[in-house]
């Protein structure tokens, strides 16, 4: 945990428990309708197509592509090592769900948009794993 | 079109602005009084004549200087009696409240609304900067909720990375360029330049844009715009007290407030563009006039970025367009095809949060713009506030 770099933490709730402890199991997870599929990000008590409210946590594969990214120099607050990637990935399962997240793993400097990604988590509590994302050198990878 | 908008009905009969400064150390209640009463005598109109009061975001702590007070502070202190009123941050932009205003005499609730938007947030920073008030910057660690438990605990607390993520998208997508980006922000120097009131008025090349740091890429220092401390007033009015007022009102042809995508910064259905593509089609669904009578361009430059999502939002290019539009900066100067920002916009003049604007769109359309006058006499200009999920914009055309 000594390199772990300060972060604020999410206050966790009832609505976001499953999302900020998955990666006790190592699971990224989210709420999902049983009737249509539908993820349901950020989570709400229905679902946003069939508005049926009985959703059901499921584990996805952890797997996604960089939507978008920036390289941030600033020193806004404390937090990790400068220069860091801010990217937003969308899941494999269904890339509508998206992420605000880190890269990590690799160099800054190596992030393109599309590229695939898997997800890693830093642990900060008993409560909180940040689900971070490194490159998947292949789709398997 | 098949229906009359109501916002016809309203126009704006005054404007008005504080002193403006890096860090004034000024009481925001002072400066939102300096504002608020130099627009009521633009319009010709005293404070006894006021019946309404809009604003955004309303009281608010925190960030510190995001908010010079609410409304009720300044009804109490011009003692108004108000017939409407209305304030809060969940509007359809910085300029919500002045599209609210605009329907509220429409409605008949008010005859005369002050409009108003204060910040001083050059003086809450103070000479600590902008770290200074970022959460963990000052005092206990909070926990991160609502929207910002999205973002904050990936170290994303700031707007610069948020429009930097679609900025790098559009260049992705659509081959845009550092070179062209730099153009709103040389072309927002220019023309502070000429306005005794901007920020940062010193000369700046495309050179000095390129070679100033990167704060989040493809973002650099100067894509970014300067905290400042000022308040910004304008007062709408209904059109049948035209004869009432100082001078010919500025009309309302049409104002535009949609959001159909996601109401969310990272969810929004399409990365090159934000909320402002929703409130630009709605826009021209609301007038015959055409992007192309549009004499000069005030929009929201929060970051630069935001302002070419308004260019393509507002069609006054095609979609994925916008770099090659401002590309040299011809088009979008004073004497361009699209006068863009002409106070120097938040980038050097200062960010006075979105009526800035507005403010500038109505002092060119009463010709009043002094050495940054847009040449030519323009009789039809837009005012476009927000970035992200919050957008909203004006059609104004000068009284004939």
């Amino acid at each position: 945990m000594s390199d772990t770099p300060f972060r604020i933490l999410p206050k966790v709730n009832d609505r976001t428990r499953h999302f900020w402890e998955g990666g006790r199991e190592g699971k990224l997870q989210f709420l999902r309708c049983p009737h249509d599929g539908t993820y349901v990000h950020p989570p709400t008590p229905f679902c946003p197509v069939c508005y049926r409210k009985d959703l059901a946590v499921e584990a996805v594969s952890g797997r996604g592509r960089v939507a978008t990214f920036t390289v941030n120099h600033q020193p806004w607050m404390p937090g990790p090592e400068l220069p860091y990637v801010v990217a937003i990935i969308e899941i494999d399962e269904d890339p509508t769900v998206r992420l605000t997240t880190n890269i990590v793993g690799c160099d800054p400097d190596d992030v393109k948009i599309g590229m695939p990604v898997k997800v890693t988590f830093e642990q900060h509590d008993d409560e909180v794993w940040l689900p971070l994302f490194e490159p998947a050198t292949t789709r398997e990878g | 079109m098949p229906f009359d908008p109501i916002e016809r009905k309203s126009c704006i009969s005054g404007v008005g602005q504080s002193d403006v400064g890096r860090r004034l150390y000024r009481d925001p209640l002072e400066l939102t009084g300096d504002a608020a009463l130099a627009a009521i005598a633009d319009a010709g109109l005293t404070p006894a004549d006021i019946d309404g009061i809009a604003t955004y975001p309303g009281p608010m702590d925190q960030p510190p200087g995001f908010s010079g007070g609410g409304l009720v502070e300044v009804q109490d202190m011009l003692r108004l009696n108000l017939g409407w009123y209305s304030g809060g941050i969940e509007q359809a932009s910085q300029l919500g409240p002045v599209i609210n205003a605009c329907l509220a005499v429409a409605s008949g609730l008010a005859t005369h609304v002050l409009c108003f938007r204060t910040v001083f947030e050059g003086s809450a920073q103070g000479e600590k900067g902008r770290s200074s008030v970022m959460p963990g910057g000052g005092g206990g660690v909070p926990r991160a909720a609502g929207f910002m438990q999205w973002n904050l605990p990936f170290a994303a607390p700031s707007a610069a990375i948020w429009i930097a993520l679609f900025a790098q998208r559009h260049f992705d997508e659509f081959g845009t360029t550092p070179e062209q980006l730099g153009q709103i922000a040389v072309n927002a120097r220019k023309n502070a330049a000429l306005n005794p009131k901007a920020i940062y008025t010193d000369p700046m090349s495309l050179d000095d844009y390129l070679e100033s740091r990167v704060i989040s890429s493809p973002l650099r220092l100067y894509d970014c715009d300067v905290p400042c401390d000022g308040s910004t007033a304008m007062i709408v009015s209904h059109v049948d007290t035209a004869p009432d007022l100082r001078k010919p009102p500025v009309r309302v042809e049409a104002v535009a407030t949609a959001l159909r995508g996601r109401p969310s910064w990272d969810q929004f259905d399409d990365l090159t563009t934000m909320a402002c593509r929703d409130a630009g089609e709605q826009l021209w669904d609301r007038t015959d006039l055409k992007p192309t009578d549009v004499q000069l361009a005030e929009m929201y430059d929060g970051f630069s970025f935001i302002t070419m999502a308004w260019l393509e939002a507002m069609k006054f290019c095609g979609r994925g367009e916008s770099g090659p539009f401002v590309e040299g900066g011809g088009n979008i100067a004073r004497d361009g095809l699209l006068p863009l920002n002409t106070q120097g916009g938040q980038l050097s003049a200062g960010r006075l949060h979105g009526f800035g604007f507005l403010h500038e769109a109505c002092t060119q359309l009463w010709h009043e713009g002094g050495d940054r006058q847009v040449p030519g006499e323009p009789e039809v200009g837009v005012a476009c506030a927000g970035g992200g999920p919050l957008a909203g914009s004006f059609l104004l055309t000068r009284s004939r």
